[in-house]
């Protein structure tokens, strides 16, 4: 018996991808196999490791315990979607992006883009993170390299730079 | 790592799900995904086909009234958590949902999936047995309410029939004169506990009336013990009635050990709670 596979409509990033795929595909593996968007990495398969967080309607979540066929509803925003539309093909980098770049905040980049789809969202909820709550944000997501340091500074930088955006000061 | 295949549906009424869940002796209710999905990744559950109900209408509620909070199956844990009327209404709900894993994990989890799914090292099973709250569950055959003290029937089993879908979550709000306390061990914030414990008392004229004790992670179903006669030594009073197992987290001497330090310390918080919370 072949197995039946279900048209989804994936929204993500802005953009719509209609895929075809059996039930038990998960979201990591249908932005990464069937959107081709491979920024979304996948670590532990099991949701401990964070490496596969992208957002879901602004929230982090884990894309590697949903399905994607109970994604439909969903705006999906995966690391791809940070980078800002400024004219150029690869776009300017976000101010977490920027921030990771300034900061040496990664250094084999596997764990990055849930790191970075984790601290967007935890900026929106808050804009002005003090140490602690900057650790605290990214208290769920694993780094096998840094150390962690550099990422909590990323944390703070970027809340900078975003500050240093709403007032102008930077364009 | 992945799923084997399985049938998929998503119905957007209950009638549809409860109807399709009758008719499929192997097919198993998909909600938050947080604890089914790693266990289809690892094959250690194979169901012939999931049930989502994500696309339910009018189970996203977390309400609240005199009697207590109810919370619909499908308000994610993070959504209970931010509730300011539920925390006035029962304290302990947040303060335990605080420990239950990443706020990345509670933005999807549900907490009445949580209870369903009857884990033994989970919080808030524990705190519904405490509190003695119920779940409300629907199947084809008509509606009923599990009171806490039935739904745990064994590790990671409740005593939800196949067929039944549970739809509502209802912990009584803490009474006045009432208190609360709470705390965890372990190895990493967000981590499952190697021992929780929650204590809830009731003060009148300035005296413990009544003292009750839970434990997550020390046994295989959520326990709770009455320690209103034993308030000297409350640990040795549960441990009479605990059975701490070891596995690769911790042994069971260390689960006593911290069920030791841990007794006398979340009583003595609750006690302190009731005696300064402010009376409504
Ligand atoms: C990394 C990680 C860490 C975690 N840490 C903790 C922790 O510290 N403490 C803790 O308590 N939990 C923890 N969890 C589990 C989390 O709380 C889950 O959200 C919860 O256990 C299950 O809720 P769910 O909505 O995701 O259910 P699902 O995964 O969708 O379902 C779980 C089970 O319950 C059944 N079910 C769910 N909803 C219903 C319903 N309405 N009616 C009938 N059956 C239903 C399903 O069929 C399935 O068998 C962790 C999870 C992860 C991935
Ligand atoms: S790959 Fe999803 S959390 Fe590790
Ligand atoms: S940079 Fe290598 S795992 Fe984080």
């Amino acid at each position: 018996m072949s197995e039946q596979v279900h048209d989804v409509r994936l929204h993500v990033n802005g953009s719509v991808h209609e895929v075809q795929v059996p039930a038990r595909r998960l979201l990591s593996d249908a932005l990464r196999h069937d959107c081709g968007l491979t920024g979304t990495h996948v670590g532990c398969e099991h949701g401990v490791c964070g490496a596969c967080t992208v957002l879901v309607d602004g929230r982090p979540m884990r894309s590697c315990l949903m399905l994607a066929v109970s994604a439909v509803d969903s705006e999906i925003t995966t690391v791809e979607g940070l980078t800002e539309a400024d004219g150029t093909p690869q776009g300017r980098l976000s101010p977490v992006q920027q921030a990771f770049s300034d900061c040496h905040g990664l250094q084999c980049g596997f764990c990055t883009p849930g790191f970075l789809t984790t601290i967007t969202a935890g900026l929106r909820d808050n804009p002005d993170p003090s140490e602690d709550e900057a650790r605290e944000m990214i208290a769920g997501n694993l780094c096998r390299c840094t150390g962690y340091q550099n990422i909590v500074k990323s944390v703070l930088r970027a809340a900078e730079i975003t500050a240093e955006i709403e007032s102008g000061e930077r364009t | 790592m992945k799923p084997a295949p399985f049938a998929y549906l998503r119905p957007t009424t209950l009638e549809e799900a409860l109807t399709a869940l009758a008719g499929e002796p192997g097919a198993k209710v998909l909600a938050g995904g947080q604890s089914l999905v790693p266990l289809l990744s690892m094959r250690l559950a194979a169901p012939s086909m999931l049930i989502d109900i994500n696309a339910l209408p009018d189970l996203g509620h977390v309400t609240c009234d005199e009697a207590g909070v109810r919370i619909g199956a499908l308000a994610r844990h993070a959504e209970v958590l931010a509730s300011v009327e539920a925390a006035a209404s029962q304290p302990l709900i947040a303060r335990a949902l605080s420990h239950v894993a990443h706020p990345t994990i509670r933005n999807r989890g549900t907490t009445v999936g949580s209870l369903v799914h009857a884990d033994a090292a989970a919080e808030m099973p524990m705190v519904l047995r405490l509190l003695e709250g119920s779940v409300d569950v629907a199947s084809v055959r008509g509606r009923r309410t599990i009171p806490a003290a039935e739904l745990f029937a064994g590790p990671l089993e409740s005593t939800l029939a196949h067929d039944e879908v549970a739809v509502e979550a209802f912990f009584p709000a803490l009474p006045a004169g009432g208190g609360i306390g709470f705390e965890e061990i372990a190895r990493r914030h967000g981590d499952y506990a190697l021992v929780g414990v929650a204590a809830v008392v009731t003060i009148a004229d300035g005296d413990v009336v009544g003292a009750r004790v839970g434990f997550v992670s020390v046994s295989d179903v959520p326990v709770v013990v009455d320690v209103t006669d034993h308030l000297d030594d409350p640990a040795a009073a549960a441990l009479a009635e605990l059975d701490p197992a070891e596995d690769i987290h911790a042994s069971a001497d260390y689960r006593a050990h911290l069920v030791k330090v841990l007794t006398p310390r979340v009583l003595a918080d609750a006690i302190h709670h009731a005696r300064t919370r402010k009376q409504a």
